[in-house]
């Protein structure tokens, strides 16, 4: 019964959907502010879903109508699940064992297979187009995310989140040798969650929609909110290997930091998408591998050393 | 993954207009592109041989919604040279106050269209806010954001004011810092040179052979500018460069547009101080005498041309108009050679295309069924010679006098 209410209630689909929502607001209407906009009245997120629920559902005849609709269900279980590992409030996660750092990633990886999929299967020409984008994006930012997350856990020595979040709360020297990879980890976000300069696979001028191009009504819906909640659990992965402060606090302070943390993430990342324009896939490819994937491997050796000659 | 051909528009995000544009891709690579004009035809020239002169002129205006000033200004130059009014200085010098404000209009509006295509929507927001200036500054003139009415045969309908002079030198003033600072974008901000720098490339050569104008050719180093090098309006008297670039790349283009606003900024002030006074307009009657006259125009997107024939009545004979974007479009197959598909909405968009302007062409498709009406070009040449032969014209001794003349 506790399962349930974790599953659907707190902190599962309901806590995750009105949070998502939020930080969707947040991220559009200081995008708003920044450009010299008024932005979106704070319920617009919620209009916005409840209007896409309501709308028909079209199917394109030549589209495979299992898949294209499977895809968005999945995309949002996937995002979900993601969040029960990762510790939130206090040092330990609602799930936690070693080795949930891997599945948090695989889990995070599956939103943009979804996208791919959803794309292939709707068989538009723009939506392929954007399927395969999707794909090559995920091998750019892919592993430079990965290495910048797994950097700490060496150090930490272990692989739980919660083990991580639990060292660093004990060695709060060392947090200042993991800046790199924050900084990394968070140019890797915008590649997952598709946002400028990344947004390379829904680029509307180019491709319509992209991967989206198809998608109407409830799954689009669907898609929308799981990629709002994908954006939380990102930064709250983010949140608790690289900002692990706090965490002893009683619950309900404890609660407001993590909410505080995964929206200064949130907003740093909205910044980031106002300054820049869209790059193109094979400087995103360039930027990626000549770039982040090496800072990447400065911040594991700068890691390696310190495991090795310990401070103090 | 193998050739898709897929298609940008007639309906695209990236154009304003119906025009559609079929590209066959390679992976992301363009392999050949092709464009099809004709979604937004309007028969405006025929409508223009249908009404007077004076409708003309605002029918003119409707020509473009952006350069709406250069089409009604090119159109009363003409019909003022077949009639050979005399239009007085300060008319002219408003209609060189009003291009000129509207070319700032224009240039700030392409900024923020080409940011918008790279995905730069900040800069979109920020050139289009800066625009309101400018646009406020037309409405106080003219009475209107766009189609100003402004002009008439003989003169312009509005005088300026002094204290209207006053708001437009200070709005000048603001521009002129704002514009500055999007230059700095424009130069420094990685993300946009990286997408605009090294895009579609378009030689000085080819810049000459496509026939190529406005920005579009000042930016692959053709030094050619219809305000100096054929005056019109006020422009023999007042100092203003011609800018022009070798980067030969969209960045090229930006840059030559962000000077030629300067410039403008410029010209306006100069306009401003230099006004004369006197009438603003001169009475022309309602018929024009028999003649011919051809008129061109700097237009914000280049040069513009309207012909015009007058047989004596009020309404033309033959009104015929060369815009822009029409010399400048075949430019863009070239300019996407061997290009990316994420490079085509800013390649297109750099030309600053207006195809409702630009359509006014007779195309023929051959489909399926009527095939028995499609004609190849030597049946059309022998056609075209029996057609006029039946109404009474032969071409053959002339032919045959040619033909000796060459020997």
């Amino acid at each position: 019964m506790m399962g349930l209410f974790y599953m659907l209630v707190f902190p599962g689909f309901i806590f995750l959907s009105v949070f998502g929502m939020a930080a969707e607001y947040c991220d559009r209407k200081l995008y708003a502010r920044l450009q010299n906009r008024v932005g979106p009245p704070w319920f617009q997120p919620l209009a916005d879903f409840i209007k896409l629920v309501s709308k028909e559902e079209i199917i394109p005849e030549e589209a495979n109508p299992s898949m294209f609709k499977i895809m968005p269900v999945l995309a949002l279980t996937a995002t979900i699940t993601a969040f029960f590992y990762i510790p939130a409030w206090g040092y330990k996660a609602l799930y936690s064992f070693n080795g949930d750092l891997i599945v948090v990633l695989y889990l995070l990886t599956i939103p943009t297979l979804t996208f791919f999929l959803g794309g292939w299967y709707s068989t538009s020409l723009y939506s392929k187009i954007g399927a395969v984008r999707a794909l090559t994006q995920l091998f750019a930012y892919e592993v430079p995310l990965l290495m910048s997350i797994l950097a700490p856990a060496l150090l930490a020595n272990s692989w739980s989140l919660s083990e991580i979040a639990k060292f660093y709360a004990q060695h709060p020297v060392y947090w200042f040798f993991n800046l790199l990879g924050f900084a990394i980890s968070m140019i890797s976000l915008l590649g997952k969650l598709e946002k400028v300069p990344f947004d390379i696979p829904e680029a509307e001028t180019e491709i319509v929609g992209g991967t989206f191009t198809e998608y109407g009504g409830k799954l689009l819906g669907l898609f929308r909110l799981g990629i709002d909640i994908e954006a939380i659990v990102g930064s709250a992965l983010l949140a608790a290997v690289f900002l692990p402060f706090g965490l002893g606090l009683p619950p309900v302070a404890g609660f407001l930091l993590f909410v505080l943390k995964v929206m200064g993430v949130i907003c740093t990342l909205s910044i980031l998408r106002t300054i820049f324009a869209r790059l193109r896939i094979d400087q995103m490819m360039a930027f990626c591998w000549k770039v982040l994937a090496p800072l990447a491997f400065v911040q594991l050796f700068i890691d390696l050393i310190l495991k090795w000659i310990p401070l103090k | 993954m193998h050739k898709v051909v897929i298609p940008i528009g007639p309906q695209h995000p990236a154009l304003k207009e119906p025009e559609s544009f079929s590209v066959t891709l390679s992976g992301e690579k363009i392999m050949k592109f092709s464009a099809r004009l004709g979604y937004n035809h309007r028969g405006i020239e025929k409508a223009c041989e249908e009404r007077t002169y004076v409708q003309d002129v605002y029918l003119t205006e409707r020509i473009c919604g952006i350069c709406s000033h250069s089409h009604s200004t090119c159109f009363t130059q003409a019909v003022e040279e077949i009639a050979k009014v005399d239009v007085p200085k300060r008319a002219l010098y408003i209609r060189t106050l009003v291009g000129e404000l509207e070319r700032i209009h224009s240039h700030l509006l392409w900024l923020g269209v080409a940011g918008h295509e790279v995905g730069f929507d900040t800069l979109l927001m920020y050139t289009w806010r800066d625009r309101e200036v400018v646009m406020d500054i037309l409405a106080m003139l003219t009475g209107n954001r766009v189609n100003y009415g402004i002009n008439m045969i003989g003169g312009v309908r509005r005088d300026v004011s002094a204290e209207q002079a006053k708001a437009i030198l200070k709005a000048m003033d603001t521009l002129e810092e704002r514009t500055k600072y999007y230059i700095q974008v424009a130069t420094q901000e990685t993300t946009l040179i990286q997408r605009l720098s090294g895009v579609g490339i378009l030689s000085h050569k080819d810049a000459l052979k496509l026939g190529a104008v406005g920005p579009t050719a000042r930016a692959s180093g053709v030094n050619r500018d219809v305000r100096r090098d054929d005056p019109y309006a006020a422009y023999s008297e007042v100092k203003f460069k011609v800018i022009t670039d070798d980067h030969n790349d969209v960045y090229g283009r930006t840059l030559v547009r962000m000077g030629e606003l300067l410039e403008s900024y410029s010209i306006i002030r100069q306009i401003v101080k230099k006004m004369p006074e006197g009438p603003i307009i001169t009475k022309v009657p309602r018929k024009i005498p028999a003649g011919e006259a051809t008129s061109r125009y700097e237009a914000p997107r280049g040069e513009d041309m309207h012909y015009v024939k007058a047989n004596g009545t009020e309404k033309p004979e033959r009104v015929k108009v060369r815009a822009p974007t029409l010399a400048n479009i075949q430019t863009v197959a070239k300019m996407l050679e061997d290009r990316q598909l994420a490079d085509l909405p800013i390649v297109i968009a750099a030309i600053d295309p207006c195809f409702s302007c630009t359509d006014r062409l007779t195309g023929i498709r051959q489909t399926g069924k009527r095939k028995k009406n499609v004609l190849k070009w030597e049946e059309l040449h022998t056609y075209s010679i029996t057609f006029y032969k039946e109404h009474g014209i032969d071409f053959t001794d002339l032919n045959k006098k040619m033909a000796k003349a060459l020997k």
